[in-house]
């Protein structure tokens, strides 16, 4: 960890202190970073960081830890998982050589699974931050990773969306309207996931009974969530609640981790007890969690590693406890972390392409903030570049508002929008049912029912004051 | 056995198809049953959204109006025995007030939203004129922080404190208050310094949240025990959206009391204290059928 990189350009000699250095000052501009005070002090230095990033050894990365192996129990989980014999096929490139071996064509989906158990977290982090947006698309789209509970998320060509039916007091009827609207705009295969207003046990238990009566009653094959700590869906759990994915955010660090107030022994029992229910039709993902670049820095937590080798970091936590979705929550954090359009755009394609290259399930909550400097068009350019890269699901909430949680996410047309432009589906379970329920009059041609369906007629007709 | 027949069709209004169940509109400001252009949003409710987001844009740069907020509080009669005016009756005030006015390190809103670090400390002069200040260990410090909404504060903040002071002097143990403060340009964490200076057993702050494009006004509150600069949020806890469209003040105070009294039989906050308050709406609600259910 003490070595220094240098690099003579010209006159000039460029000094790094240490990998983490290089690293963070060979990262892409964003606000996060120079908040953090870890950013290149200008665009030449950064360049010059990312040319001498890829001449650095990948083998390097396996003994200059970030962040003490001693100190932190995900550098532990790092170091300890890692597969020489995976890395085996990798173990003679250089970062710079990694991205064109990753971009070549006689590397193929088989090629990257079989040497995925290889690459750590900051191995992506770093080929990541010399690749352009265009090369994280096109290896990402390379990387389809598969989950299922009960549906099946992930395959190539298809596209889920959480419904997020948030309401700023829970209320029932409230969060139901919203489920209902999501389900008549063909969204929800992903999971249908609630932010609780409040954090309690009591609550949540009532919202994961709302969730599967419906779900149970119109037998859609989709799951609930409810977005609580983890805690206390361990204590819903006990208190035999219907229970189908236990979610937690998560972080890069250990002390990030303890700032949320969790750590790895406490997610794998919630891993353990939600499996105890078998509740999964399809398969046995249980875990969902959320992440986002600044978490770290946020909770004082980072120790001069930038926002995003810390945000890959966080993966190596999900991908421990197979989860069924991932998501980084990419414009939330606010312009401190990410400034405007252009660095949230950049962050939720890095995020998505490092989570994919090490084998998790990732989607992306492509969002932003009313205090961030962007807008529906820069979320409405990245919803198109993640479609293409091939990303897991997105949200999906009435007409963009999150009003609950105040920021702004996509909504059930922009959904509908990706899947009509780039032709993909919905979990094949959950098309089926849509299908079934006469939501959609044709699934190939995403074409709406122009009248309320059926099967939700009987159900409307009071209160919609129809007769 | 109602057929489908007897439902209407969903209108088709020129290009916009229209959709009836927008009239559960009556059950949330979600923005449900907007109809469609194709697959797309039609014309008039783009637009809308576009205002809104404009709006919510320039709430975040409107700044507090301390005068006004001071003067609530001046005006407002808590009960007796929580305010210690006596006490603290000196230089403390400016212009006269009961309350002190404090500031962040954030010089102004531009540098607020870029460094959060800044607007979680007090600045030299507010911390020093803390530290100089003889207090008494206090039960309970309320903070008020502009955050990114000054107008959640200015709707919400003295009203609720006005519940909150009736609900504690009721209650069975004594609650000693420290005097208010204000701070600007702060961030949650702000109130650990203002808590542990005041040497509160307990910290409130109440804090305007990130202005959403239907809730430009919506309060959060942070409760803290043994408040501490530095703290992890898990030591916080949270309860969020108090407005006059959001969390009721009654049940914001009730979900308050019980984590203050909680907090202090516990000695401890955050993740290890769980709300296990009765929400009264959720009650009610459950007596109503879920129409989805129906």
């Amino acid at each position: 960890m003490s070595s220094s990189y240098s690099y003579v350009f010209g006159q000039k000699t460029y000094t790094f202190k240490n990998l983490a250095d290089l690293m963070a000052k060979a990262t892409p501009k964003r606000s996060g970073d120079i908040l953090a005070g870890v950013a290149a002090s200008s665009s030449q230095e950064r360049v010059i960081a990312q040319m001498r990033l890829a001449e650095v050894p990948l083998k390097t990365f396996l003994t200059q830890a970030l962040i003490a192996y001693e100190d932190d129990e995900i550098t532990r989980l790092i170091m300890d998982e890692h597969d020489a014999k995976a890395f085996e096929l990798i173990s003679h490139l250089t970062v710079g050589d990694f991205r064109n071996w990753l971009l070549n064509d006689t590397t193929t989906v088989e090629l990257i699974k079989q040497a995925r158990a290889g690459i750590t977290p900051e191995m992506a982090a770093a080929v990541s931050k010399i690749m352009r947006n265009q090369d994280l698309i096109l290896v990402a789209k390379k990387c389809p990773v598969v989950t299922a509970f009960n549906n099946t998320i992930g395959l190539e060509n298809h596209f889920s969306t959480r419904l997020q039916p948030n309401h700023p007091t829970d209320d029932v009827r409230g969060i139901t309207a919203s489920i209902l609207d999501g389900l008549l705009y063909g969204n929800g295969d992903a999971v249908i996931g609630i932010n609780p207003a409040t954090d309690n046990v009591e609550q949540t238990i009532k919202l994961l009974n709302v969730m599967d009566q419906i779900i149970t009653k119109y037998e859609i094959p989709t799951q609930s969530c409810v977005l609580t700590h983890v805690t206390n869906t361990i204590e819903a759990i006990e208190q035999n609640a219907p229970v189908d994915l236990v979610f937690q955010s998560i972080g890069g660090t250990e002390a990030t981790n303890s700032g949320f107030g969790v750590d790895l022994k406490v997610l794998k029992e919630a891993q353990d007890a939600a499996l105890s229910l078998k509740r999964g039709k399809v398969g046995n993902n249980v875990m969902y969690f959320e992440t986002g670049q600044g978490s770290s820095l946020s909770a004082n937590a980072s120790f001069g590693v930038d926002q995003q080798t810390c945000e890959a970091r966080a993966y190596a936590v999900a991908k421990k406890f197979d989860p069924l979705l991932v998501n980084t929550v990419v414009g939330f954090i606010g312009p401190e972390y990410l400034f405007d359009g252009k660095e949230i755009t950049r962050a939720g394609l890095e995020d998505h392409f490092c989570g994919k290259l090490l084998g998790i399930p990732m989607g992306c909550d492509i969002c932003y903030t009313n205090h961030a400097n962007a807008d529906q068009n820069d979320m409405d350019n990245l919803l198109t570049l993640l479609g293409v890269a091939g990303c897991n699901f997105i949200m999906g909430i009435p007409g963009s508002d999150d009003i609950m949680l105040n920021y702004q996410t996509t909504s059930f047309h922009d959904a509908l929008y990706t899947r009509k432009v780039l032709n993909l589906k919905p979990a094949p379970e959950f098309d089926a049912w849509l299908k079934k329920m006469e939501i959609f009059t044709n699934t190939d041609t995403f074409s709406l029912n122009n009248n309320i369906p059926s099967g939700f007629s009987k159900s409307l007709e009071k209160v919609i004051g129809l007769k | 056995m109602p057929k489908k027949k007897n439902l209407p069709l969903e209108k088709t209004t020129s290009n916009v198809v229209e959709n009836p169940w927008s009239v559960l509109r009556e059950f949330t400001d979600a923005r449900i049953g907007l109809g469609r252009a194709g697959i797309s949003l039609p014309t008039s409710h783009l637009l809308d959204f576009q205002l809104a987001h404009a709006q919510a844009q320039d709430a975040v740069h409107l700044p507090l109006d301390i005068e006004y907020v001071c003067n609530q509080i001046d005006n407002t009669s808590f009960s007796v025995n929580l305010t210690s005016k006596t006490v603290h009756k000196s230089d403390l005030q400016k212009k006269g007030h009961e309350t002190i006015l404090l500031h962040s390190q954030a010089v102004d809103r531009f540098m607020y939203l870029q460094r959060p670090d800044l607007g979680r400390r007090l600045n030299e002069e507010s911390a020093n004129l803390l530290k100089n200040i003889q207090t008494p260990e206090y039960d309970l410090a309320i903070v008020i922080v502009d955050g990114l909404s000054s107008l959640a504060i200015k709707e919400n903040a003295v009203n609720f404190i006005d519940k909150l002071a009736q609900t504690l002097s009721k209650d069975s143990a004594t609650w000693s208050l420290a005097p208010f403060t204000i701070v600007e340009q702060g961030r949650v964490a702000v109130g650990d310094e203002v808590g542990s200076l005041l040497k509160a057993k307990a910290t409130l702050v109440l804090v305007g949240e990130r202005p959403g494009l239907s809730s430009p006004d919506s309060l959060g509150l942070y409760l803290t025990w043994d408040a501490k600069v530095g703290l992890p949020d898990a030591n916080r806890n949270c309860i969020s959206n108090v407005r006059l469209d959001g969390l009721s003040y009654d049940e914001a105070v009730k979900k308050t009391f019980y984590l203050l009294k909680e907090s202090r039989r516990l000695q401890l906050s955050g993740v290890n204290l769980k709300d296990r308050t009765t929400s009264d709406e959720i009650e009610q609600i459950q007596s109503e059928e879920n129409f989805l259910l129906n």
